[in-house]
């Protein structure tokens, strides 16, 4: 490469010197290492790993700058503040309310290298060639617009993509299986007197009232046309079933934060709670049993991905898509299903993966030898099958999606009624 | 207004300060305000002058049968802020008048201070996690307690409860009681008690009739840092409270996760008119300025 002719020089200061030195011509190749491009990538902590930007740095000397904040807040700022970031990572269901402000441009597909080999899930809402659940923001549903500049969702795939799929996951309830010694396997247990005073359910209302709408349905209570659209009544219902479990010290605590869900489990103080899947692996690493587990009802999915806000353009907008085309390129993705998530473009993630790995991970084998993360903890010993099993399975096992309904309002202010209660 | 130099140059030291609360203090107060009468969809705020927010932070309130939210949330709000400050204010006192009368060298006052402020050098998070151990079902005094004999099953309501915030609000905030009644003891002069105990008052007469009256400010300063921080918190009831018990902050919070500016500025504009309300009260029984 250019820049490595000479890599003593690469302060403005010696380049400069350099220059002066000698001719014109041999300050040239510097450019790049004198102006780098920086892009400010916003997102939840989730998917904003150090190794990513260092490797991506290495592969093609752009800076990766990294602003983790909430998934509120990634809404918040991209409805409110969208030049104060360069690409986002956001959660699809947040698309209803981004979109419509004009602050996202649809991603062109044709300059994304591996775009027609994102998985079906996406695109269809089929795994493996089979539809799976879509009540809620299902991705299918907000995937397309028409024109980059829309601001509405086009129902039909077109050439622009609203988000690039990073990261997904279908999440189910955790359980301490020393603790509880019985087999669990419906979403109705989470409010089973059984536990009284020993779950939790998260605090984070458009993903807790799924939750809690897959207990009631799970309990007979109510069959949703639409878990993630309820009228009022519906939401009603479901408030009040959780307010009742309240009053009667069903819960011990509700969580917000990744780090006390984790915490909660390995104490002890709770023993089933929704949970999210690396909170479920940092139980396992201090190595106390918790599965993930896998419920007859399904599970409720939830999908990340890449967009492009409107202000960035240029050289910038050109670093912008070589970051999603080098996303997608298997590196990254390899090193998110190693996480226990799993990467849009599952063949070249494969490709970046050993056989053993990608056996246990995906086709939901038993691990021939030790499953180790990224970082080199162990999470399974050889001879252990993945929760919840293979890729089909899991993901196809999908119920319902993370959503906003119409009466998000209206269920905010329910939801603030049951933490008051 | 005169014009004299004098009084110019007064205004002119004034200025700075007055555009700094004015750009950064009044402005946004008066946007909070005007915000809480508009309209908002789910991505977009609306321009309108309507009570409307107001109307739904109140409803429901009209029933007598129970209470609605908002009173239920400012209700268990302002008791959180009568135990704490009741709590925050004996222990505030007591460490204050030790380290102002007993203990002599600056240095160990100095020293006495900074541990005064150990529960500051961590995140509430982890501030969190780390009283689990200490107070959970399977902590460190329901394990003694349990090896002692003296109960038979853990005590449960030593974590995520009402005394959990307490403690954790006491925990925290007694550093703000001290200082200002410390503060304010200092300046006492130490003739005033010698005097005193030459006039023959015992130390309880002293502490009642001279110490205590000649704190009030520090009294009453401590009194308001200490009730407009529990008025506004949401971080320590949520993770003390195992995110169970409501706070008006909570509410707030809430809502601006979820985009609505609109209701979550009223409620911010109520919270903020009974905060001062509160303080409106605590300066009418002492006169600060007069004092200072």
């Amino acid at each position: 490469m250019s820049d490595t002719t000479n890599p003593k020089t690469l302060s403005r200061r010696s380049l400069i010197k350099g220059a002066a030195a000698a001719t014109g011509a041999m300050a040239f190749p510097y450019v790049r290492a004198a102006d780098p491009i920086t892009l400010r990538y916003l997102g939840t902590a989730v998917n904003q790993d150090k190794a990513i930007a260092e490797k991506f740095k290495a592969d093609t000397g752009i800076e990766i700058q990294y602003i983790p904040v909430t998934t509120d807040d990634v809404t918040k700022r991209a409805v409110t503040a969208p030049n104060s970031f360069d690409l986002i990572d956001t959660e699809y269901f947040s698309l209803k309310k981004i979109l419509p402000t004009g602050n996202l441009l649809g991603i062109d597909t044709k300059r994304i290298k591996n775009a027609d080999k994102i998985t079906t899930l996406f695109t269809k809402g089929e795994v493996g060639g089979k539809k799976v659940g879509d009540q809620g923001t299902a991705p299918k549903k907000v995937m397309y617009v028409d024109k980059p500049d829309s601001k509405t969702f086009s129902a039909a795939p077109t050439q622009f993509m609203t988000l690039i799929p990073t990261v997904y996951n279908a999440d189910t309830l955790g359980i301490r299986p020393d603790l509880i010694k019985r087999p669990i396997e419906s979403w109705k247990e989470l409010l089973n007197p059984e536990f009284k005073g020993k779950s939790a359910i998260l605090n984070i209302p458009s993903i807790g009232i799924m939750d809690a709408a897959m207990v009631v349905e799970a309990s007979g209570l109510h069959k949703y046309p639409d878990k993630g659209n309820m009228t009022k009544a519906e939401i009603d219902l479901t408030i009040k079933t959780l307010i009742e479990a309240k009053k009667a010290g069903q819960f011990r605590a509700l969580w917000k934060d990744f780090n006390e869900s984790v915490n909660l489990m390995a104490s002890g103080e709770v023993v089933i709670q929704s949970m999210w899947s690396p909170a479920v692996t940092a139980v396992r690493t201090k190595g106390i049993a918790c599965t993930f587990q896998p419920l007859k009802e399904g599970y409720r999915a939830w999908a990340a991905g890449f967009g492009v806000p409107k202000t960035v353009s240029g050289k910038k907008a050109d670093a912008v898509y070589e970051f999603i085309n080098w996303f997608l390129d298997g590196w990254a993705g390899a090193y998110l299903n190693r996480q226990g998530y799993y990467s849009a473009v599952l063949e070249t993630a494969k490709a970046k993966m050993e056989a053993y790995e990608w056996a246990y991970w995906m086709e939901g084998k038993p691990a021939t030898q030790d499953i180790k993360s990224p970082n080199g903890d162990l999470l399974a010993k050889a001879g252990s099958l993945r929760d919840g099993g293979s890729y089909e399975q899991r993901m196809g096992g999908i119920a319902c999606w993370n959503a906003i309904m119409d009466e998000n309002a209206y269920m905010v202010q329910k939801w603030n009624e049951f933490v008051a209660a | 207004m005169s014009s004299s130099p004098r009084s110019l140059s007064a205004w002119a030291q004034a200025t700075p300060f007055t555009l700094v609360f004015a750009l950064f203090l009044v402005l946004p107060l008066v946007l909070v305000a005007v915000v809480s009468t508009w309209h908002a969809s789910d991505y977009e705020l609306i321009p309108a002058f309507s009570a409307q927010n107001y109307i739904d932070v109140f409803k429901g309130c009209a029933n007598t049968g129970e209470l609605c939210v908002t009173l239920k949330t400012y209700l268990s709000t302002l008791k959180f802020c009568f135990l704490v400050w009741a709590i925050t204010l004996l222990i505030g006192f007591a460490v204050a008048y030790f380290l102002a009368f007993h203990v002599r060298s600056v240095g160990a006052q100095t020293l006495l201070f900074i541990l005064c402020t150990v529960p500051f050098w961590t995140s509430n998070v982890i501030r969190m996690i780390s009283w689990v151990p200490l107070l959970g079902r399977n902590g460190l005094i329901n394990q003694g307690l349990q090896g002692l004999g003296l109960i038979d099953s853990p005590i449960e309501w030593l974590l995520f409860s009402n005394f959990s915030v307490v403690l954790a609000f006491v925990h925290l905030y007694t550093m703000f009681m001290i200082v200002p009644i410390f503060n304010s003891m200092m300046r006492i002069d130490r003739a005033l008690i010698e005097a005193a105990r030459d006039g023959g008052a015992s130390g309880w007469q002293t502490l009642w009739n001279v110490v205590i009256p000649l704190s009030k400010p520090g009294i009453v300063i401590g009194s308001i840092f200490v009730i407009t921080v529990v008025m506004g918190d949401f971080v320590t009831v949520g993770v003390m409270g195992g995110q169970q018990i409501a706070s008006v902050g909570k509410v707030i919070n809430t809502q601006m996760g979820a985009l609505q500016f609109p209701p979550a500025a009223a409620n911010s504009v109520i919270l903020l008119v009974a905060v001062l309300a509160i303080i409106a009260v605590l300066t009418r029984l002492v006169d600060i300025r007069k004092e200072l």
